[in-house]
Formats: structure tokens, sequence, C-alpha cells
């Protein structure tokens, strides 16, 4: 880690510059606020008020998996001070810009912000922690190994004087100015008093009254709303439109013409997009709604989902391009025994083939309860953002790159985020409102239409993919091969989940292609397992049958060895009830993927009405994690990526035709609602506690639609190759 | 059009469109930021208030129907956030993201005056108009049970 994180001149030096930070319309300061007051910075992570009150920040952003709370646990099981003193601070993201990444990174995602950055978020406690203990060691005059920081009070026996004791807050000012030798070795696991515990979110509350701020919430003086709409057919450009004829309109002030720099844009540059300014957003959506625009709707026009489709089925008819160990975003666990070569030899001798037919997933929207919202203020010597954003960071720089400005001038305020989901990533609104905002010179508030959100979007990428597999006499595949082709601005996705999977076949070689494709594609809830997961897991209870195994002994043969999947799969033969034999149209599957460093089991009931209705009955989920700091919201956020999967399985699907999206609300976009929520959702925390860190804002999500599918399969005898489930015959 | 509308037992005078819809004048002009914006067309619930008892979809409710009626909005269901519904989300961690949370309330508190032990259905129904991407609909259910039981 960065050593500089952690000492306070940093502080000193840019103190002044954050002072006149904005408070507007918030309810958390950050952490220079909070030492305004008579509270003292410790390190950059965290304040020490006089009343022993520790104030922690929040780099990452919270939208609801728990960072707000995970963050300070973290913090506060090193630095040792009672939950009840703990006050949550944001991240000034001006601050670490502009001192060398001061928190290493802001962005959020991944799953990463328990299992990958606790090592330097622990330390940053554990330091202050040390550095309060040597203050106490000189003021008290005693040796640094009998003072003990435990709760929030300093303690020690001293020679003469007898117990001596202070609260850290007594401290905080002796402790900024102490430089220490060596920084402090964080815990183990077996040390901790705070983290393994159940702890609830320090957000619940303020989402129950309607406190918490979101961008669309912010207000500025002589603020004014912009609807925009950028060509429907995403990489298409703006001919012209006509002002003049909804100038009249009433509350209509401007019309700013969005301009695209680059000829294709990467998701989070400004694309070729108009916007009307108004006194209401309603006046402004109103009006955007009749002005006259002329697109060049680009080479998407002639793509459609079917287009891509057929595409993609003749490139399946055909051998792919082969991952190879070295592609380590495509590759991963190779390097479990993987022969390619012998492959198509053994495929063409083999006395027992299965070949697999073609399997796919649609592409999938974000749609976040809150649609995608910026509020920026621009002004000659400063610029204030407010924006939907899963890195503070990384807006802020584009935002400043939108207006040729200094980082030193733009500050981004962190607000709660109306979900996430991978959405916040490739975001270009605030590079609208920042446009805009420079254009007419006053502060703007940009709100996407949900159509403009949804047919806008950086979406989860289709895939299509298949197998052909050589059996030996035991019933077991000697010989693999996989061929998924997904799309041309992120083919790795197509990888996820298929070459990295466990499953010990000695021979296997995996191909893959992509179609042509202008849809923006971005990070999306557990990107690539979610939708490889249905394929590779209806694929192995597909070899599971033609060798005569059963699916769930099948995977514990196939992973022998491999402890953290065989944890799972025991305990999901242990407690699930398993059985591949209900009968009365009731059928049982299992899946089971890794993602994220974390192995996730899911057994889904499913029954299925003479007429073809499919009903979830249960869904239990079996998760090796390895550490869990807080079993709490780990099942908060189980739940929650299992039932976001399962709304995409059951309903979901975006339609593309001649180039757009044209499923953009609701009403046609169809996902989970409270009656199609399955009656019960057990989570199993089948925790290893054996130094491994996994994530868990989503690996619950890719197992889902291959147990609900194979669960199908077992009551009617039916495969279901695609999603949406619902749509199926039978 | 200058007109009357009253939120949380207050009237505000406020000058808008008639045709605006109620969630812009309750977010732009009354400053009540607590109702949220998910869809403009009735399909998602986050905008959900209370009009005279019934819960409603203010993205698509012109502001001018409004008029003369009683409109309860997330700021005016408890002023400690300590109503039975409130008491139970918590109790249960139901918000995640929180955004579509408002419109859940409402849509529960309007579903426990009518109706103060709904069943499993009921609530099904009850709350069917209101879309969670975070998937907190098990935590919402078994809340909506919890209020219930507190309310007693």
């Amino acid at each position: 880690m960065n050593q500089h994180n952690l000492t306070r001149r940093n502080f000193l030096k840019i103190s002044t510059s954050v002072a006149g930070g904005l408070m507007i319309g918030f309810n958390i300061p950050t952490t220079a606020e909070a030492a305004a007051g008579d509270a003292t910075e410790i390190n950059a992570w965290l304040t020490i008020g006089p009343d022993n009150i520790v104030s922690i920040v929040t780099p990452q952003t919270e939208m609801g998996q728990g960072a707000w709370t995970a963050i300070p646990m973290m913090v506060a099981e090193e630095l040792d001070i009672p939950w009840e003193n703990v006050r949550n601070v944001r991240a000034d993201a001006n601050r670490h810009v502009n001192n060398a990444d001061l928190y290493t990174t802001t962005s959020t995602g991944g799953s990463s912000t328990v299992s990958k950055r606790h090592p330097y978020i622990m330390q940053a406690g554990a330091s202050a922690r040390e550095r309060l203990r040597v203050a106490a060691s000189k003021r008290w005059n005693v040796p640094l190994d009998k003072v003990v920081a435990k709760q929030g009070i300093l303690t020690a026996e001293h020679e003469s004087s007898g117990k001596l004791q202070g609260t850290y807050g007594e401290f905080a000012a002796d402790a900024a100015a102490v430089t220490l030798e060596a920084e402090p070795a964080i815990k183990a696991y077996g040390d901790w008093w705070l983290l393994g515990k159940e702890v609830k979110r320090l957000d619940v509350s303020l989402k129950t009254n309607g406190a918490a701020i979101y961008p669309i919430d912010v207000s500025v003086d002589g603020m004014v709303y912009a609807a925009v709409q950028a060509c429907p057919v995403p990489e298409g450009k703006l001919v012209s439109y006509d002002f003049e004829a909804v100038k009249g309109m009433p509350g209509v002030i401007a019309a700013v013409e969005l301009k695209q720099v680059k000829d294709v844009p990467v998701a989070t540059d400004l694309r070729s997009a108009v916007a009307i300014v108004a006194e209401s957003w309603y006046q402004a959506k109103n009006a955007l709604a009749v002005m006259p625009i002329v697109w060049d709707f680009g080479r998407g026009a002639t793509i459609s989902f079917e287009s891509q489709t057929a595409e993609a089925l003749s490139l399946l008819a055909t051998s792919g391009t082969l991952v190879k160990d070295e592609e380590g975003n495509i590759g991963k666990g190779l390097d479990r025994g993987v022969n390619h070569d012998a492959v198509p030899d053994l495929i063409a001798s083999a006395s027992k083939l299965v070949t697999g037919e073609v399997y796919s997933r649609p592409f999938e929207a974000h749609a976040t309860m809150m649609p995608p919202c910026a509020v920026v203020d621009v002004k000659a010597d400063r610029v204030d953002v407010w924006t939907f954003t899963q890195d503070i960071a990384r807006s802020l720089n584009e935002v400043a790159d939108q207006l040729a400005r200094d980082t030193k001038t733009v500050f981004l305020h962190q607000t709660h985020l109306g979900g996430g989901f991978g959405g916040g990533y490739n975001m270009d609104v605030h590079r609208q409102a920042a446009a805009i905002s420079e254009s007419i010179g006053r502060p703007v508030k940009v709100i996407r239409s949900r159509e403009e959100d949804i047919a806008q979007d950086s979406q989860r990428p289709p895939v299509w993919g298949t197998y052909k597999a050589a059996l030996g006499d035991d019933g077991l595949p000697i010989a693999l091969v996989t061929h998924f082709v997904g799309e041309e601005k992120k083919p790795a996705y197509s990888q996820r989940g298929v070459a990295n999977m466990p499953y010990l076949v000695p021979n296997r070689r995996h191909e893959y292609g992509a179609v042509k494709n202008h849809i923006p594609i971005g990070a999306h809830r557990a990107p690539g397992a979610n939708s490889n997961g249905f394929i590779v897991e209806q694929m192995a209870d597909e070899l599971a049958q033609a060798g005569g195994w059963d699916p769930l002994d099948w995977r514990i043969k196939m992973t022998e060895g491999n402890e953290p999947w065989q944890r799972v799969l025991l305990a999901m033969k242990e407690k699930s009830g398993w059985t591949t034999d209900m009968g009365n149209g009731e059928g049982m599957g299992l899946a089971v993927v890794e993602s994220h460093g974390t192995i996730a089991g899911c057994v889904a009931n499913v029954s299925v009405s003479r007429r073809g209705q499919i009903f979830i009955d249960k869904l239990q989920y079996f998760i090796n994690s390895g550490y869990v700091i807080n079993p709490l919201v780990a099942r908060e956020q189980a739940e929650s990526s299992a039932i976001w999967e399962l709304g995409h399985t059951m309903f979901g699907g975006l339609q593309l035709r001649d180039g757009r999206i044209v499923n953009t609300n609701f009403d046609s976009y169809t996902l989970m609602r409270m009656p199609d929520t399955p009656p019960v959702i057990e989570v199993n925390l089948e925790m290893s506690q054996d130094q491994w860190w996994g994530g868990l804002g989503e690996p619950t999500g890719p197992p889902t639609p291959p147990a609900v599918a194979n669960a199908i399969f077992y009551a009617t005898g039916t495969r279901i190759r695609t999603t949406p489930l619902s749509k199926a015959e039978l | 059009m200058a007109i009357t509308l009253n939120i949380n037992g207050q009237d505000h005078e406020i000058d808008v469109d008639p045709q605006m819809p109620l969630l812009w004048a309750i977010r732009e002009k009354a400053g009540l930021t607590g109702t949220k914006f998910g869809c403009g067309i009735a399909q998602c619930g986050a905008c959900t208030v209370i009009v005279d008892g019934n819960a409603v979809r203010s993205c698509n409710t012109p502001v001018a129907t409004a008029v003369g009626k009683a409109i309860r909005t997330i700021e005016g269901v408890s002023a400690n956030n300590d109503h039975p519904v409130q008491v139970a989300w918590q109790e249960l961690t139901v918000p995640q993201c929180g955004y579509c949370q408002s419109g859940q309330i409402m849509s529960a508190v309007a579903l426990l005056e009518n109706s103060p032990s709904p069943t499993d259905n009921e609530i099904d129904k009850a709350m069917a108009g209101n879309i969670c991407r975070c998937g907190t609909y098990p935590r919402i259910r078994a809340a909506i049970h919890r209020a219930a039981e507190l309310t007693k």
C-alpha cells in the first residue's frame, strides 16, 4: 500500500482548498468538513472528536450493497472503537484525485470493497490505533508495550502514578503528530471482535423517510432542468433539429446540441445528442418529445437481434478462436490441466459423443430504479457535480476532461445511488450536464426519461454457446470443446465462467467469436458469468445425464480435490433434499457458478402447470466466499442478486430491431414484481474462513437461471435453451 | 395557474400548468424530494403517494385532480421515522439502494390502513405495482406482516 495514505502531511497541504466545499442538500459531511469542527484528522481515513466520536471515510459509493457500513466496520475493527461511536463520512473526490489517488481507488464494483480492499482499509485503522498508543506512551512516559488501546480507551499501568486512562479523543491531536517507524500488522481471522458479526447497515433508516439524497434530489440556486435525447440507434449522429418549432412552449429556455468528439465513442464519451432546457423537467421533456430531429443512424440501422443471432449461428458452425492460457482476461484458470491439442482427435474418434444444441441469452438493461441523472454547476472558477456514478474519481476526471478544466477546480459530491449494478460505470450523463451548464451559464439538472435510459444504457451483451464432448467408459467426459460467441465490444465476457470452469475434463478446448454490434456494452452484475452460467451449467446436466450420472454426483466427482467447490456441493447433497424425481409436474434443479472469487450454488424447486406456467416454489443457496465480515449483509446481497437474475431469467430480454432497443419502459421490458417472487429463498453461508476473501454482491445471480432451467427439465422433460423462460413453450 | 395543494396537512400555493403530473409539483414546486421519479407511465410505483386514503401513482396524475384533496408523501408518514411500517422496514433492513422504498412504504401504509392484517395474497396484489430492482420483495413481504403486528 502507499504509505502516504496514512500521513497527515497531505491533509495540511490541501485543507484550504476544500474548506469551501459546498454543503447543498446533504446530510453527510466529508472528512474535511467534519475536521473543520473540532475533530482531529488522524489520517485521511478518519477523524476523532473530543467526544470520542470517530468519523470514517467511505471512498466507495453506497448503493444498498453495504460499502457505507463495511468500510467503517473494517476500520473500527482495527482502531478498536465501540460501533456506537462510529460515524460515516464521504470521501472528498477532489482531494482523492488531486493527491495521487489518496484512497487508492473510489471504484465501486466487482464485489471488491471487502474482498480486495480490506488490507489497506484495515491498515488505516491499525495505523491510527498505533499512533494513539505512541501518543499516550509519550504523554504518560510509560513504555509503549504497557499501553493498551481498547474500545476507545487508552490505559496503562505506571510504576509511580498507578493506573492511567484516557479516551482516544484526548490523545487525537498528539496522535496526529506521531510518525510511526513501522506500520503494525493487521489482525487475522480469529482476532476479530466486530468483523463477522451481524451489523445493520448505517443507511437503512435514511431510506425509510425520504431523507437519503440521490443526484435527482439535489437542488442548486438558479437551477434549470434538461431532458436529453441521443440517437435512438447508438453510434448514430444528430443531423439537425428544429428548436423554432418548440421554443414557444411553456417554460422552454433553450436547446443545446451535445457534440460527439470521437467517431465511435466509448460508453463514457459524450454521445451525439440534443437537449431541451426548461424551467421544469416536465416542460423540457414535453418539448423534446415533439421537437423535429433528424438523425444519421449510422451502421447500426441494419443490425437486429435476429441478424446478430444469424451471424452467431454461422460462426458456431465453424471453428472459433482458441482461448489460450496467456489471455489472462479470458483464459483465467486454464492452468487446471488443460490440453488443447488432443481434443479434435478425441472428439472425432469418440465412442460416445454428446453434441450440445445452441444456447443463448439476450441483451439486458440495468434499468436502475433511479434513471441516470446529474446536476452540474459550471462557474468561472469552480465546477460542482452530483451524478449517477460508481466511481466518483473517474466521473470527476470525465467532467474535468469535458470542460477542459483543472481537476483541482472540479468538486464531485458523493450521493446515495438509486441502484448501480454496473450501470454507474459507463455513463455520460455528467458530461451531458456539464456541457449544458457551460453552454447556458446556469446550473442544470439532467434527468433521463426511462425510455432514454434503457435506449442508451451500456447493456449486458448477448451470448450464444454450444459444446461437444467425448465420454469415456465411466460416462465421464474425456474431451470437451466449447464454443461461445459474444459481441465485438467486450468479447471477453463470453468466456467468463467458461474457460475457467472447474470441471476436471482432461482434454479441453475453448473457442470464441464475436458478432457485429453497435449497442454500448457495460458491466452488469456478475458480468459474463450471469449469462454463461446458464449454458455451462445446463451442459453439465446434459453431460451427466448422457453418462448415466446424477447431476449432483457428477459435479462432486468432476471437482474432486477442489475443496471450496466440494464444500458447496456436499452441503447441497446434505441439506437441500436433492432429488431428480419429484413427479406431478414438479422438479428440482441445481447449478453452481464461481464468480468474484465466490462459489455459489443454487437448488431450485419449480412446478409447471398443465398450461405451461412456471412457478418457482423455492430457491436454496449454498455460498462459499471464504471470510464473511457481516453475515446479515451477505444474506441481503445473496437474496438481491438471486432475484435480480431471476427477473431477467423469467421475464427480461431487450429486443433490438432496426438498430434500436424497442422495449424501453417497464410496460414492455418486464421485470420481477412482488407476486412473481418465490415464497421461499434460503441462504446458507458455507463459510470456510480459511485465509480467502470472495465477493458477495453478485455471485448468487449466475447459478439461478440454470438451476431453474434444470428444474424445469426434471419437471417436464423439456430443456429450455434461451431466456426469458416465461416465453418458452411447455 | 395558481393552485393550492394540501400536502402532509400543509397548504402549498404553487403556480403550475394544471396538466403537470402531481409528482413534479411535489418535487420541484413543494420541494419534497422523498417521492421519486421512476418511469413516468405508472408502471414502477416509485412515485406512489396517498391521496384521500388511496395509493396513487403521482407521475401520471394531473396536479389539478389533486386540488382540495389530502395528499400524503413519505415525509408525512411520521415526524420521527417511527410509523410501524418504517419501524418494521428498519428492523428487517428492507431498503437496499432505497430509491423505490418511499413508494413501497406509501403502498404498504395504504394497504394496512385498508386491511390491517393482510394475507400474502393481499400483499402481492397491493404491492404488484411497485418495482424494486434490488429485489427486496421477500423482506417487504415480511415487513408488512411485522408492521401489522406492531399496529395491533
